[in-house]
């Protein structure tokens, strides 16, 4: 028996039903458009917090009052305060893989300009928190060190601000806004973020110097939080311990005790996220592999009924000269050409779907040619295994009972 | 004289079934010339399925010998029977056994597919032969569920003489026609027989038996009678005395 007829056979076969091979073919199919969807989920959200993180800066170490102890969060009002201003001066001056380190306070409150008005956040910080946090000037200029010690009442908006509160102004550089009661000139405005990964705006804040914040709008000594930046990627572990250290030592920690604070890197935020992203595409990939492991199942059931039904189909082609082995091929082939031919539209309907996810629900999606050829791979094995047990089962028939079958 | 295409010396079948042994055929002795058109003829049980069966290799006797063509079918493997089936004998069954929703054509190709040697333009070739020889050239692209019960086992006579085989088998091959579609399918194998082919017709009707030129009467497994007609009755002939749309009995 020659393979191009085996194929030819096969496919008469299927086509002589055709309605009935795509009912069958429609479990395979779904099962792998959505594996293909699923996936591709799965890795365009990962991607995306990779993509972000990196763009935000992967040398980023955040400072916090208070210890990382598991199971709760018991802070007393002191150990919140516990963070001077002279602890960013020591890490300055201490730490050398530290390039540039800002304190950090914020209050919300309602940010007013003429007669519109917008709930905002503003945060007191110093001149390096924009290189920190990779932020950049569309127009006007930074504050100075002497407006910091001068609890200047300057600041720097955000673009969301600006769209909010100066929808009739050109530039709004120059204008004085309000924030709280006290009037803020704005000298410089910053461009544009977008969303970050959990869907907040990046773009809507107010910074201005945290000495006007501690003293004019919160009436505070400490600082809420430091941000810092490695001066590379490769330093930031060096340089969280050497945060660590100086702090203990600033903050006169004993050997024995544990940090009233606690020190955390962008990168290791990467890495949790990434982390988190994984195990959801492996859970959406799990539930989607179910339907196509359904599929499958769909196939054998099938294929077990055309077993049946094509008794005397069979039991003619033994008669006319086909071999028990060419039975069976023809059936594996059958099931293979099923599925495989399925698993060829689902992942043409899993790329259309994700395409369409994509622009509907702008939702952020990756296929990678790993999951086409892995669902691909996936698609053959299946119809070759719920195949083999009703093509045993066909190649088996006995010639004289199968051609007297009713 | 030529050695018979067929010759079986002393074939025993027996079914088991539970407790019991059927014993269907109980020594059968037969030798078939080339060119012969003979009947098995019996009552119903009488073993001439099964003869038919194992003459057919799609069965194997329990007991005796069986030379196909100057073969000893018994030493033969499950896959040179299957190869033996598919170029030496071809199959008419009571049934047509045509594949459903596959044109007349395709039909009759179904076996040049499990002969390795034949081309697919050679397939076609020979298939549309096979058509022109049943009369049913017209009738090439119709599906069975549009043809009479008669085209269908014409077109099935097709699929049987397609491969050239040294021998047709027929089994009750008429026994779901009508008297008319009846002769006109003993005419065509009359017709056939001329032309050489050598054809075994398992019937239970003396009606249909006298359109071959032997027959050989089965009795509860055993060969009853064998009987050579000098003169065989011509089915075309009578088809013509036939009045028109219009089917005796
Ligand atoms: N597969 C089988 N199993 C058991 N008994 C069978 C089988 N096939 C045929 N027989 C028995 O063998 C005998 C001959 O049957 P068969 O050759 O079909 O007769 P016929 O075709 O002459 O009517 C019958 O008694 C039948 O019951
Ligand atoms: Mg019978």
């Amino acid at each position: 028996m020659n393979y191009s007829n085996l194929l030819k056979i096969s496919m008469n076969a299927i086509l002589r039903n055709k309605f009935r091979a795509f009912l069958t073919m429609l479990g395979i199919i779904i099962g792998v458009a959505s594996v293909i969807a699923m996936l591709a989920i799965g890795q365009g959200s990962k991607q995306c917090i990779q993509d972000e993180m990196s763009e935000m800066g992967t040398n980023m170490i955040f400072i916090m009052p208070g210890d990382d102890r598991p199971g709760g969060v018991r802070m007393s009002s002191s150990e919140l305060q516990s963070m001077k201003l002279t602890d960013v001066e020591a890490i300055k001056s201490e730490c050398s893989a530290v390039s540039s380190v800002s304190p950090v306070v914020n209050s919300n409150g309602q940010a007013v300009f003429g007669n519109k008005n917008w709930p905002s956040n503003i945060y007191g910080v110093n001149n390096q928190y924009l290189e920190i946090r990779k932020y950049q000037l569309a127009s006007g200029r930074n504050f100075t060190e002497r407006e910091i010690k001068t609890y200047a009442k300057v600041c720097v908006i955000g673009r969301t601000i600006v769209e909010n509160l100066f929808s009739e102004i050109e530039n709004p550089v120059g204008q004085t806004i309000r924030f709280g009661s006290i009037p803020f000139k704005v000298i410089g405005v910053l461009t544009e973020k977008g969303e970050n990964s959990m869907g907040q705006d990046q773009d809507d804040l107010i910074l201005a110097p945290f000495t006007t914040i501690q003293k004019r709008i919160l009436s505070i000594t400490y600082i809420q939080s430091i941000f810092a930046s490695a001066a590379s990627e490769e330093l930031n572990t060096l340089a969280i311990d050497q945060i660590t250290e100086t702090l203990r030592q600033t903050h006169k920690i004993k050997s024995t005790s544990e940090d009233d604070f606690n020190v955390r890197s962008q990168s290791e935020m990467v890495q949790t996220f990434t982390a988190i992203s994984d195990i959801m595409t492996a859970l959406l990939g799990a539930i989607a592999g179910i339907s196509l492991l359904v599929g499958g199942i769909g196939i054998m059931n099938i294929m077990y009924v055309s077993v049946t039904e094509r008794t005397r189909e069979i039991g003619l082609r033994l008669a006319i000269g086909g071999r028990e082995s060419d039975i069976m091929t023809q059936f594996l082939v059958e099931s293979f050409l099923l599925s495989v031919v399925g698993g060829i539209i689902g992942i043409l309907l899993g790329l259309v779907s994700s395409q369409a996810i994509a622009s509907i629900l702008s939702w952020p999606v990756v296929v990678t040619p790993a999951s086409i050829i892995f669902a691909f791979l996936v698609c053959s094995v299946i119809g070759i295994f719920f195949g083999w047990y009703p093509a045993r089962k066909a190649a088996g028939l006995n010639p004289i009972d199968a051609l007297r079958y009713e | 004289m030529s050695q018979p295409v067929i010759s079986i010396k002393g074939i025993k079948k027996d079914f088991k079934v539970g407790e019991i042994t059927v014993h269907a055929l109980r020594g059968i002795d037969l030798e078939v010339e080339e060119g012969e058109f003979i009947a098995i003829m019996g009552a119903s049980g009488s073993g001439k399925s099964t003869m038919l069966n194992v003459l057919g290799c799609l069965d194997q006797p329990t007991s005796g010998s069986y030379w196909l063509d100057g073969v000893d079918i018994g030493s033969l493997s499950k896959n040179e029977l299957a190869g033996l089936r598919n170029q030496k004998l071809g199959f008419v069954f009571q049934s047509y056994n045509l594949l459903p929703r596959t044109t007349a054509l395709e039909n009759v190709e179904l076996p040049l597919y499990y002969n390795n040697k034949i081309t697919s333009k050679d397939r076609r070739e020979k298939a549309i032969e096979a058509l022109h020889a049943v009369g049913l050239a017209d009738r090439m692209h119709h599906m069975p569920n549009q043809m009479s019960g008669g085209q269908q086992q014409r077109v099935a006579i097709a699929r049987a003489l397609v491969n050239d085989p040294r021998v047709i088998l027929a089994d009750e091959a008429t026994g779901n026609l009508d008297t008319r579609t009846s002769y006109e399918i003993m005419a065509l194998l009359q017709y056939l027989n001329e032309k050489g082919k050598t054809i075994i017709f398992v019937t239970h009707e003396h009606e249909i038996a006298r359109f071959m030129n032997r027959s050989v009467q089965f009795k509860d497994g055993l060969v009853a009678r064998k009987d050579k007609f000098e003169k065989r009755s011509l089915a075309a002939e009578l088809l013509a005395m036939m009045p028109s749309n219009q089917n005796l009995i």
